[in-house]
């Protein structure tokens, strides 16, 4: 088994999370619970779609990993893979509900909907949405952002609502993929094929800086895992990130935006909003 | 004028409009066939200091602005209506360096509480419903009602632009769609999914005449109605051509309680 957390598959990483031994994974490859849309498409669908759900436990408490593996497809997600998602954050919140206390990971590797399925891996990320707030106010829901693909879309939202991010240092979080951006705006306004730039703004150490992770950790295993228990740890923090707004609003609206930005300046304007 | 601006001016004409955190975001509060109301736009701003953000985009600035306008809704048991009229997320580059991610976030995570609190939260679609944007305004109401008009549509990624993505053409993409209803752009195949809790035929999509009104106020109240017995989306889970998304959670359920 590796023991470079960002090296390793979707299933790997739950297992590595979770206490040795405890892993037991839900609707695993057996279930055979395969895509209905991506056959049709001349793709071939996978027994997992995409995405692993585990139970288990982490320092003996009662835990759910949800990690989505980005070899497949680009880590989208689609109406299996989402579902997965959103239906076990659900019955963790259930858990919770009847005293049983039940913490959520999300593993992601991700560009968020996958656009061969595209309306049903929108709906299932807004669903995905509405268990993270739900449940994040009993349990923490933590993030842990990691490997080649980083984590955009519909689901860097999603990242965005967790009570805690922790992020590998050669992770990467944005909303929008920088081709795409590139194909929208211009490469004068986003470069694709500049790795350096792209990682000065939406790398792990930048985002920290940012204010936007909790933690940036190195890619291994051991720094990953104890990151993790130490924010479970934590408990429920006081106040949510995605509840900033008093703090944003003012910082943006006074900008002068007559210069493009670069990772220097976004990292002072960000400190700003923290003080 | 947009045409979200258009539905936006009509419904809330007997409501009293306040000015918005920014010119972009919309607020007017009122009642909905009785009830105290918050209505809420994004719209077109040539002026909007993001210049990504001036085509009805939602961009750093309206992310956090519909977050506040959401949770200062939230003291009374006040519904919330989303009039949805909105192309895409904000492209650029000050607005990833700047966490736009985190300003969407606030906003779906605002509406989400609101409803999870027992506000009645709705959103009418009368014109785009794109993406990132969709899911920051209007994705995580009780009821997604639509005008049934071809310039409504909900997608997750324009047409040119998801043709690039997926190295096919925008023939190929509307071929596939023929078949594939998650794929396509227009409303009947999105109503397939089970998403959408009512389609409302009107005369005029881009700017209502006055029966046209009368139609979507009284879905607006029949769907407020509804809300305020449930806080949940499981209802979205009944779409003909969204069986898997409940055979899931039906096997994960079976799965979850067993003990190793």
């Amino acid at each position: 088994m590796s023991h470079n957390f960002a090296d390793a598959s979707a299933r790997q990483r739950a297992k590595l999370l979770l206490d040795d031994g405890s892993f037991r994974e839900l609707l695993g490859p057996f279930a055979r619970l395969t895509s209905p849309w991506l056959e049709r498409q001349g793709i071939v669908p996978q027994f997992d779609d995409g995405v692993v759900i585990a139970k288990g436990r982490i320092d003996g408490q009662s835990a759910v990993v949800a990690a989505i593996e980005g070899g497949f497809q680009g880590g989208s997600l689609g109406e299996v893979a989402g579902a997965k998602i959103a239906g076990a954050l659900e019955l963790a919140l259930e858990d919770n509900q009847k005293g049983i206390p039940t913490a959520a990971v999300l593993v992601l590797e991700t560009g968020g909907v996958r656009l061969q399925e595209a309306n049903l891996g929108l709906a299932a990320i807004a669903e995905i949405q509405s268990a993270i707030v739900e449940l994040r106010a009993h349990q923490p829901v933590i993030g842990i952002i990691t490997g080649p693909v980083g984590c955009f879309g519909g689901m860097s939202i999603a990242a965005g609502l967790c009570s805690y991010l922790i992020m590998t240092r050669e992770g990467r979080l944005g909303l929008n993929g920088p081709l795409v951006i590139e194909q929208e705006a211009g490469i004068g306004e986003y470069n694709a094929a500049d790795r350096p730039f792209i990682w000065s703004l939406s790398g792990g150490e930048q985002r920290l800086a940012g204010g936007l992770v909790d933690a940036c950790t190195g890619e291994s295993t051991g720094s990953v895992a104890s990151a993790l228990r130490y924010y479970l740890k934590k408990g429920l923090p006081k106040v949510q990130r995605s509840d900033a707004f008093d703090r944003f609003l003012p910082a943006l609206l006074e900008l002068d935006n007559s210069q493009q930005l670069d990772a220097a300046g976004a990292r002072a304007i960000l400190k700003g909003v923290q003080a | 004028m947009s045409r979200g601006q258009h539905w936006f001016d009509a419904l809330t004409q007997n409501m009293q409009q306040k000015a918005g955190p920014v010119p972009s975001v919309c607020v007017a509060d009122g009642e909905l066939a009785g009830r105290p109301c918050r209505v809420i736009l994004v719209r077109p701003d040539a002026a909007n200091p993001f210049p990504r953000a001036r085509s009805g985009e939602v961009g750093l600035l309206e992310g956090w602005a519909l977050a506040k306008v959401v949770q200062e809704a939230t003291g009374d048991k006040r519904t919330l209506l989303a009039i949805v009229d909105v192309p895409s997320q904000a492209y650029g580059r000050r607005e990833e360096a700047l966490g736009i991610h985190q300003a969407l976030a606030a906003a779906a995570g605002a509406y989400a509480k609101a409803r999870q609190a027992g506000h009645p939260v709705l959103a009418l679609l009368v014109g785009k419903a794109m993406s990132g944007a969709f899911l920051a305004h209007g994705y995580q109401a009780n009821a997604i009602l639509a005008l049934d008009d071809a310039g409504v549509m909900v997608h997750a990624m324009g047409k040119a632009a998801a043709a690039r993505v997926t190295q096919r053409s925008e023939e190929d993409l509307d071929r596939l769609a023929a078949s594939i209803p998650p794929m396509a752009y227009d409303l009947k195949n999105y109503a397939s999914l089970g998403l959408l809790s009512g389609r409302i035929a009107v005369s005029s999509a881009e700017a209502p005449t006055g029966s046209d009104l009368e139609k979507v106020n009284a879905a607006l109240a029949a769907a407020q109605q509804q809300a305020l017995g449930s806080t949940s989306l499981a209802h979205r889970l009944d779409g003909e051509n969204r069986r898997a998304s409940k055979k899931v959670r039906q096997l994960l359920r079976q799965q979850w309680a067993l003990e190793s």
